[in-house]
């Protein structure tokens, strides 16, 4: 699809969100999508964190809703396509169909890892409204390689031309996303690409993303200055940068691409995320990365330490969706120190 | 008394027999399947009901039919065959996604539709929630609600898989029109932990900042003692947790309410609290039927 070696897709208006609890404004999209079209970022995500429907009580609402900000992207676009990302379960056929009437062409369906089959329905929509098609598997460090190509298998039988192996906690180590890339491209790799979406919590999301080309993927994310939930995304320019020193084409202009994240994206977000407590034990304890900001404010809130209820969470094998059982959770911790006599 | 047929005798159909079983007011005297010797349909005949692997043609057939059919089977059959019981008048309790009639949510709205031909049971996210958006409502004005519903994976069928947009769409139409929030939204999650999770909901309602939270705490607990009357194992996790308005939230103050809906592990595991509902919240509705029937 691409005529580079790999495709970048940038998800700073879409991971990104999670960090800046949801809060992009028009002007902002613009300005971003100005400055990664600018650069030669083929791909250009632009949602909700939780993707389209995802305002809410339960991740955030939005400051701006989904349909306007696609509409705002795809006009100042000159170059690159604009994706939307969609979680079966949350987001439905209709919000997609919005999505494409704003002139959105590329649909991410994201299932958990094990539950590929949801998506079903989403991938033959895409298909049917004219849209290329990507498949999210997450938090990948939940399933084995041969369990991830059973899954992939569905995607792409359902429609998907390409499907991601998505390190949604940041808790792959470099084998273990290099296998699981392997195992997608040997199982769908003649019909569909394969992509890679890495987490900063472990700080692997470069090394993990050119283990992952290495082993035949297509497709990689980023993020301008890593903004993304946990510790952030893989940072697009790094990618750019490395990518280029390996003689791997991206056809992104890497002067263009570090001048978006330091003079566009940079000087736009108050605090950029860091590799702090709570985002390493996301990707120690394997806990979806944009549970981190839910899980600090339930701290504040209920007085109980941030990576303590992320550590319960990661013990209890929530999957991305649940972040009502944050709360949950901190008040079980609240009440189990109150008896602990604090 | 009623008379009753169970059309569908796979898990649903035959964890609803055995609720159905203990019912003073419902007696199951068919079960209608379409795969001959099938367990369920062998399960129900050592009960000692009736039963046949030629389907709704041989229900009808009888000489005696039933008052009330409980259709087990998928929404496509359910609507083929809501006519044919509605010209013959038996009573439909839907457990398919079809909602040929009106949603019904046994504590919140069944006394307004006693009569109506056929009853759509909405479904198992909306029956562990719905009454919880209603009895918020019945204290003050819901002008939004939220309900997250997270399931075993083991617990979602082929059914809901192919058609996941069904379930949100449908139960955030039933948070609205059952349970009076103004606007609803529903998600789902699938959760393939082992051992499986047992169902979990939370109810997010937006209330106005001086809302009486006392009343509110007061009336969802009766409402919880209500459903918990069919469905034991439905239980507050901890008290409901009121947040001041939020600029994060357009200004509105917050009521959240954490479920958890632990099955009676009849023919279904226990932790499909989200199958269960469906089934006892059927049962209810057979059983409050029967009551009326014999008053």
């Amino acid at each position: 699809m691409t005529p580079n070696d790999v495709r970048i897709t940038d998800s700073t208006l879409r991971d990104g969100s999670h960090a800046i609890r949801h809060t992009f404004t028009e002007e902002q999209v613009r300005a971003v999508v100005s400055a990664l079209d600018g650069a030669g970022v083929e791909v250009i995500e632009v949602t909700h964190g939780d993707g389209l429907g995802g305002s809410s009580f339960n991740y955030g609402f939005a400051a701006v809703d989904d349909i306007t900000l696609v509409r705002a992207a795809v006009d100042e676009a000159t170059r690159a396509k604009i994706a939307v990302l969609l979680l079966p379960g949350l987001g439905t056929v209709a919000d997609l169909k919005a999505a494409a009437d704003a002139g959105a062409s590329v649909a991410r369906i994201a299932t958990h890892c094990t539950e590929a089959d949801v998506a079903i329905q989403h991938f033959g929509a895409a298909r049917d409204l004219g849209m290329e098609t990507v498949g999210f598997l997450m938090l990948a460090h939940r399933l084995d390689p041969a369990g991830m190509a059973r899954q992939a298998r569905i995607m792409v039988d359902a429609g998907a031309q390409c499907v991601y192996v998505t390190d949604s906690a940041g808790a792959l180590v470099l084998a273990e996303a290099q296998d699981r890339v392997s195992a997608l491209v040997a199982e769908i790799g003649a019909q569909a690409e394969v992509g890679f979406h890495g987490h900063q919590n472990l700080s692997l999301g470069i090394a993990n993303s050119v283990l992952a080309v290495n082993a035949g993927a297509r497709q990689v994310d980023g993020a301008l200055c890593a903004l993304g939930a946990g510790a952030g995304n893989s940072p697009t320019e790094v990618l750019a940068a490395t990518f280029d020193r390996l003689g791997i084409s991206t056809g992104i202009d890497v002067q263009g691409v570090l001048a978006a994240a330091e003079d566009v994206l940079r000087p736009l977000i108050p605090k950029l995320p860091s590799m702090d407590r709570s985002s390493v034990v996301q990707g120690y304890a394997g806990v979806y990365s944009s549970f981190l900001l839910h899980a600090q404010r339930a701290a504040e809130r209920y007085g109980v330490p941030a990576h303590a209820i992320l550590t319960k969470v990661g013990e209890a094998g929530y999957v991305g969706g649940q972040e009502d059982m944050i709360i949950d959770v901190a008040l079980s911790l609240r009440d189990e120190l109150e008896r602990a006599g604090r | 008394m009623k008379t009753a047929a169970i059309v569908g005798p796979g898990n649903i159909g035959t964890d609803l027999l055995a609720k159905l079983q203990r019912s003073e007011h419902v007696e199951v005297r068919y079960m209608v399947g379409v795969v001959p010797d099938s367990d369920g349909l062998n399960r129900a005949e050592n009960l000692g009901l009736e039963t046949s692997a030629n389907g709704v043609d041989w229900l009808l057939a009888r000489p005696e039919l039933p008052d009330l059919v409980f259709e087990a089977t998928s929404a496509r059959a359910h609507i083929a065959n809501a006519p044919r019981y509605e010209q013959a008048g038996i009573q439909a309790i839907d457990l398919t996604p079809a909602a040929v009639g009106p949603l019904v949510c046994p504590p919140v709205n069944l006394h307004e539709h006693l009569t109506a031909p056929n009853l759509n049971m909405t479904t198992c996210g909306g029956q562990a929630t719905i009454p919880i958006v209603a009895a918020v409502a019945k204290v003050t004005q819901v002008p939004y609600a939220e309900i997250v519903a997270s399931v075993a994976s083991k617990s979602a069928g082929p059914g809901t898989r192919a058609n996941i947009d069904e379930f949100t769409v449908t139960t955030a139409r039933a948070v609205e029109t059952i349970g009076g929030a103004k606007r609803g939204k529903a998600i789902i999650i699938l959760n393939p932990v082992e051992p499986p999770m047992i169902m979990r909901d939370t109810v997010f309602c937006a209330i106005a900042p001086d809302a009486d939270q006392d009343a509110i705490t007061a009336s969802i607990e009766a409402m919880v003692a209500s459903v918990a009357r069919y469905v034991p194992g439905y239980t507050l996790r901890a008290e409901p947790q009121y947040d001041p308005p939020s600029d994060d939230w357009h200004g509105q103050a917050r009521v959240a309410v954490f479920l958890e809906v632990r099955g009676n592990g009849d023919y279904l595991p226990e932790w499909a609290g989200n199958l269960d509902i469906m089934t006892a919240a059927a049962a209810r509705v057979g059983e409050l039927l029967g009551q009326t029937h014999d008053s």
